[in-house]
């Protein structure tokens, strides 16, 4: 409860988390040859501030076409989509590309660093797209890196650094551009358990900040990890639920 | 363009593609190279033939004598076939106005000329004044023979500069007294010829001295002309043409040889001559920019099959690029200004490359005509300019095609 002085009345604000992604029905499907594939067949979903969901499913379920979606990377058939409010709907190459820089973090399963970019300017990449200087930019990426605990890795090409070590890279490149939701397609599929946790650390502690990240994967307790689980299979969810969240135990930084 | 954080990306590509761009550059320098070298050999054999005609007139028409080979009304072929002055006085009174500058000239067998204890084997003639003009011989000291020397019988000689050099080293030659064929004759002038030694190594002497003096009564070995100046090239090809074959019909008339019978009395026009030659040299000219723009068009294929392979090794990068929030505008601006800046360095490399070998080699090059080989530098920079365009070109096509990919069909390339 608050009061102004101008006018003496009382005036109330409802606490209300803000909606960062808020879709319905939303339809797509692939057209291979003769056959169209219908992936996604009606999806209903609202993600708010500060979550930290785990999107599942077998492979074909549609999951990871469902991200794409949210990342702008491809376009719906049918369907609303509005992320922080804004409607995603038809935008020009260039609207999607400066919605990409400014609201978005990408993580993929394979990196997609630049191979010939070191770790630091890897993560400078879209601060570059968003006009920054060189020198603004590459302090701001080292925070990041430092974020990531690979301050001392900054000069090293992503192929003389391991595969958990490039994926924090991949983080931190994701969160420079500070995006208000962070977008990870199956971000361990290609770690091993040790340095999948350590990567679900990381993202456990920026979801911590208040950031709001999805998550695509299949492994069951990387969804653990999360505190929302939203299941699809064949293209509809069919379980969607909050969670008791697992905390990652290891604080060992590598 | 002026974008200083777009250069400093773009250093960094190059830096660290160093193989790719080098073959890109490679392609380009060597496509440079090699048509201008080839342009600048088209101009050296220009340059060559051109010398090759200063040595005489360039519309020089000579006519001389040998044996018949034909029977002609009744007469034996073997017969030699002997020019009188009288040939000569003809020719030049019907052909008076034509005519530019005339000579005959007498031919002295084994001219062996002497000097104190130096001598040698030269070609001695004897000839008119207007000789010198025919010849393109010019004085470097004295004079050149006069009429008076020819109305006065004077025993006086001219003489060519390796004939100088041989006799007198490099004392004074004009007065002094040189023996030829054992009779006295006082030097008059020292001449120089386009041509060179071959030229520069002949004597002259008045005609009517060396008839007088050598028994050769009223007869002469040759014939030069040179006909007045026409506007145009073609006019003055047609009309010394048109001369040669009169005044060749004329002799054959007089001297009862068959028309065809070109070993009696034989011609030689320069300018006919002269005019197969740059018709040639149009032709090799003609053919080294066909080669030079084939070597253009391989190289601009060359860049352009670069272009397509960087845009499709790229592939991914430029998903993740527009992941991340590249402008479609800003991928494409990023391979052409990539492009465009190692085509226009690596071409420029290549001409300042063969423009420099050119101005080293080009002078000391001492083939027979070949002479002095160099390019315009302005169709050099031309081709440069183009290949550059060229290589935009080229890339802008697949570069427009990977900006509009979607960024996760490009993420999913390997």
């Amino acid at each position: 409860m608050n009061f102004t002085k101008e006018s003496g009345k009382p005036r109330y604000f409802v606490i209300e988390l803000i909606k960062m992604i808020e879709i319905k029905d939303l339809h797509k499907s692939y057209v291979m040859g003769e056959n169209s594939l219908h992936v996604l067949k009606g999806i209903d979903f609202t993600v708010k501030e500060g979550e930290l969901v785990a999107i599942m499913g077998s492979s074909g379920s549609g999951k990871s076409t469902l991200l794409n979606i949210l990342g702008m990377l491809d376009e719906a058939d049918k369907g609303s989509y509005y992320l922080d409010g804004k409607p995603i709907k038809n935008l020009s190459e260039k609207i999607a590309a400066r919605y990409r820089n400014k609201f978005l973090g990408f993580v993929f399963q394979s990196f997609n660093l630049i191979t010939y970019k070191s770790a630091l300017e890897n993560v400078a990449m879209p601060l570059y797209y968003q006009g920054m200087k060189r020198n603004e930019r590459n302090k701001k990426a080292m925070r990041y890196l430092e974020k990531v605990g690979l301050a001392d890795w900054a000069t090293h090409l992503p192929n003389e650094l391991s595969g958990g070590q490039n994926q924090r890279v991949a983080i931190a490149r994701a969160l420079a551009s500070e995006p208000k939701v962070l977008l990870a397609d199956e971000p361990t599929g290609a770690l091993d358990s040790t340095t999948s946790y350590e990567v679900m650390r990381i993202i456990q502690s920026i979801n911590d900040e208040g950031k709001t990240i999805l998550i695509v994967t299949h492994e069951d307790d990387i969804a653990h990890m999360c505190k929302r689980i939203v299941n699809l299979r064949d293209g509809v969810i069919i379980k969607d639920s909050k969670i008791n969240q697992v905390r990652t135990k290891s604080a060992t930084h590598v | 363009m002026f974008n200083i954080e777009r250069w400093q990306e773009i250093f960094d590509t190059i830096r660290k593609n160093k193989l790719r761009t080098f073959l890109t550059g490679l392609s380009v320098a060597s496509g440079i190279f090699i048509l201008v070298v080839l342009l600048g050999f088209g101009q050296g054999m220009t340059n060559g033939v051109a010398k090759e005609f200063e040595q005489d007139a360039t519309n020089r028409i000579a006519v001389w004598t040998g044996v018949t080979t034909v029977e002609y009304k009744g007469l034996n072929p073997g017969r030699f076939i002997e020019l009188k002055n009288e040939d000569y006085d003809l020719l030049i009174k019907k052909y008076e106005d034509d005519i530019e500058f005339k000579s005959s000239v007498f031919r002295i067998w084994n001219g062996i000329a002497t000097y104190k204890n130096e001598s040698g084997n030269y070609r001695v003639e004897g000839v008119y004044p207007d000789y010198q003009f025919i010849e393109n011989a010019s004085l470097s000291a004295g004079r050149f023979l006069n009429y008076d020397d020819h109305n006065g019988n004077e025993k006086v000689i001219v003489i060519g500069h390796k004939v100088y050099r041989d006799l007198f080293g490099k004392k004074e030659a004009i007065g002094e007294q040189v023996q030829i064929s054992g009779i006295n004759f006082k030097v008059v002038g020292v001449f120089t010829d386009p041509g060179g030694e071959r030229e520069e190594s002949k004597v002259f002497l008045p005609l009517s001295t060396s008839q007088r003096v050598f028994a050769g009564g009223n007869t002469i070995r040759n014939l030069g002309f040179t006909l007045k100046p026409q506007r145009t090239f073609q006019q003055a090809v047609r009309q010394s043409i048109i001369f040669t074959n009169e005044i060749q019909s004329f002799l054959q008339e007089r001297h009862i040889v068959a028309p065809e019978d070109e070993s009696a009395i034989d011609t030689w026009n320069s300018l006919e001559e002269a005019k197969r030659y740059y018709d040639l040299m149009d032709m090799i000219k003609l053919f080294f920019w066909v080669v030079g723009i084939c070597t253009i068009v391989a190289g601009v294929v060359g860049v352009s099959n670069i272009m397509l392979i960087i845009v499709k090794e790229r592939t991914k990068e430029i998903g993740i690029r527009k992941a991340i929030g590249a402008q479609p505008w800003s991928i494409i601006g990023m391979i052409l200004h990539e492009s465009i800046f190692v085509t226009a360095i690596a071409g420029f490399l290549g001409l300042i490359f063969s423009m420099a070998l050119l101005e080293v080699v080009g002078p000391n090059v001492e083939i027979d005509y070949i002479v002095n080989p160099s390019v315009n530098f302005n169709v050099a920079l031309t081709t440069v300019i183009v290949l550059i365009v060229a290589g935009a070109l080229a890339g802008f096509f697949p570069a427009w095609r990977a900006a509009r990919i979607k960024p996760i069909d490009a993420l999913r390339d390997e």
